[in-house]
């Protein structure tokens, strides 16, 4: 479980994140979402330690991560995986190459075992075929599978993703969603997701964070998004003609 | 003022991070070997070429200016020696290697900088810094050294090929091969090589530190790389003056 406490966070002045709190739960999809500039990729970076807050906690499973010493804060990213928005593949290493870094930085297992965990986590998001592939060989979809693959390569408890379905197609944002969540639940992993893709807010969002402007508006599951009162939240979730149409269908009273 | 005294300390913290105990050293040998065959290796052909070019281009403009009878005509061969030793073969092809070498690490490290590849090995809990710099400040550092020492070869060799261009005139090459002979000092052969290494060194340090503070896009990463050049230019003409004060006066 990943707990952040009244964080707050500005840049130069300017108020980015003001006093959030969210619990994120373990062996679930939890989804920030809200629109661009609305602050939840400053949370998320804010969470992974990639910034540091003005002010508030960020609790890992009741560790304290500003407190944290270098020696305690490597433990910790051992046991954190993260999926970037450009996948983040390193571009000079093939794919098995990507998958077997963080195994050859950090493990002690001999090379024969490190190769079979990669091949394990390759067959895992079903990217075998590409294992001999540069990134630059291969489409958006597979190289967020193979990013995926890099990610628990390590068996992290942890799993954060940046938008993982920006710049792919909706059936294989489908795709990386299902995997994503059905990850989660294989390894019983905490995942954060940043996303505004719907989709996957309909479809995977077990625990919900909305953000508007710095602030947490509301927080819920997939069920209650559909028929929840924010009128912020409403704004943004049925902006699109489709889904105000599922609304209105999901809203209806059941017939006989 | 402020701005500068900012990078100072970005650039040295940044030094400090990266020149430390790999985490892995088999990982640490396999990135240096790489980073010898791209940065060091790559650059053979280039230093090898510019050094016989400009090794024959030399002797040819000294005897073109040698017209008193009182100066020998061995001074061709000797102070085509002495030039490319002191000075073309360690400080002009740093000046060089720096737009090449300095330019791919610069745009390399920037790159990976703003595609959030570095941001991916720090969530990892890897020394970003520590993995991607010393393989190539200690590449870079081992290996111009050798390029250096080709490059005395070949520039010399250029300066003995403009001695058999001649129709024995000003420049024989009985003369010039005296000349490449007469009053040699070997410290100049190590004083290339060391100034070489702190080269390197500038060349290494200062093109890393462009590419791995780059904010922004592909533009920056263009920016970054075309300032890491500037930059190491200079240092390494600015090192030139202090070692060449401090090693031969």
């Amino acid at each position: 479980m990943v707990e952040v406490k009244n964080l707050s966070k500005s840049f130069e002045g300017r108020m980015v994140l003001h006093d959030i709190d969210a619990v994120f739960e373990t062996g679930k999809t939890n989804l920030i979402i809200g629109r661009s500039g609305s602050g939840k990729t400053v949370l998320l970076k804010n969470i992974i330690g990639l910034m540091r807050p003005d002010t508030g906690e960020i609790l890992y499973d009741g560790r304290e991560l500003i407190g944290m010493n270098k020696k305690e804060l490597n433990v910790l990213r051992r046991e954190m995986g993260m999926l970037f928005q450009g996948s983040a593949l390193f571009d000079s290493m093939t794919v098995l190459e990507n998958v077997m870094f963080p195994l050859n930085m950090f493990s002690n297992d001999s090379y024969k075992e490190r190769e079979k965990r990669a091949m394990f986590c390759l067959d895992r998001v079903n990217l075998l075929d590409a294992e001999h592939l540069y990134p630059s060989e291969i489409s958006g979809g597979m190289m967020k599978r193979a990013a995926i693959a890099r990610a628990i390569s390590l068996n992290p408890k942890y799993l954060f993703c940046d938008e993982p379905n920006s710049g792919l197609d909706p059936k294989t944002s489908l795709i990386i969603d299902e995997l994503i969540h059905s990850i989660t639940k294989d390894y019983k992993m905490t995942t954060i997701i940043n996303t505004h893709d719907m989709n996957s807010v309909i479809n995977i969002g077990e625990n919900i964070v909305f953000i508007k402007e710095g602030i947490k508006e509301w927080q819920g599951d997939n069920h209650q998004v559909m028929t929840a009162k924010n009128q912020a939240l409403n704004d943004f979730i049925f902006a699109s003609d489709l889904f105000r149409k599922i609304k209105a269908v999901e809203n209806q009273p059941e017939e006989g | 003022m402020n701005e500068s005294l900012h990078r100072l300390g970005e650039y040295t913290l940044l030094m400090k991070k990266a020149i430390s105990i790999p985490d892995r050293w088999g990982m640490f040998f396999r990135q240096l070997i790489k980073e010898i065959y791209k940065l060091g290796f790559d650059s053979l052909w280039i230093v090898i070429i510019i050094s016989v070019f400009i090794g024959t281009v030399i002797a040819i403009q000294i005897s073109l200016n040698i017209t008193s009878p009182m100066i020998p005509t061995f001074t061709i061969g000797y102070m085509t020696r002495e030039i490319i030793l002191l000075e073309f073969s360690s400080s002009i092809m740093c000046l060089i290697l720096a737009g090449k070498v300095g330019s791919n690490i610069a745009s390399e490290i920037g790159t990976m900088r703003v595609t959030e590849q570095i941001d991916a090995m720090e969530i990892m809990g890897v020394n970003s810094s520590n993995f991607l710099i010393l393989p190539k400040l200690v590449g870079l550092m081992s290996f111009i050294p050798v390029l250096v020492v080709f490059s005395m070869f070949t520039g010399i060799m250029g300066g003995v090929f403009a001695s058999h261009l001649g129709d024995g005139g000003v420049m024989s090459p009985t003369a010039f091969e005296y000349g490449l002979q007469v009053w040699f000092n070997p410290f100049y052969v190590w004083y290339s090589i060391i100034k070489s290494v702190v080269y390197a060194f500038i060349i290494a340090s200062i093109s890393s530190y462009f590419g791995y503070y780059v904010k922004g896009g592909a533009l920056e990463v263009g920016k970054a790389s075309t300032n890491a050049v500037v930059m190491s230019s200079i240092m390494i003409l600015l090192a030139d003056v202090i070692m060449t004060h401090l090693m031969l006066t």
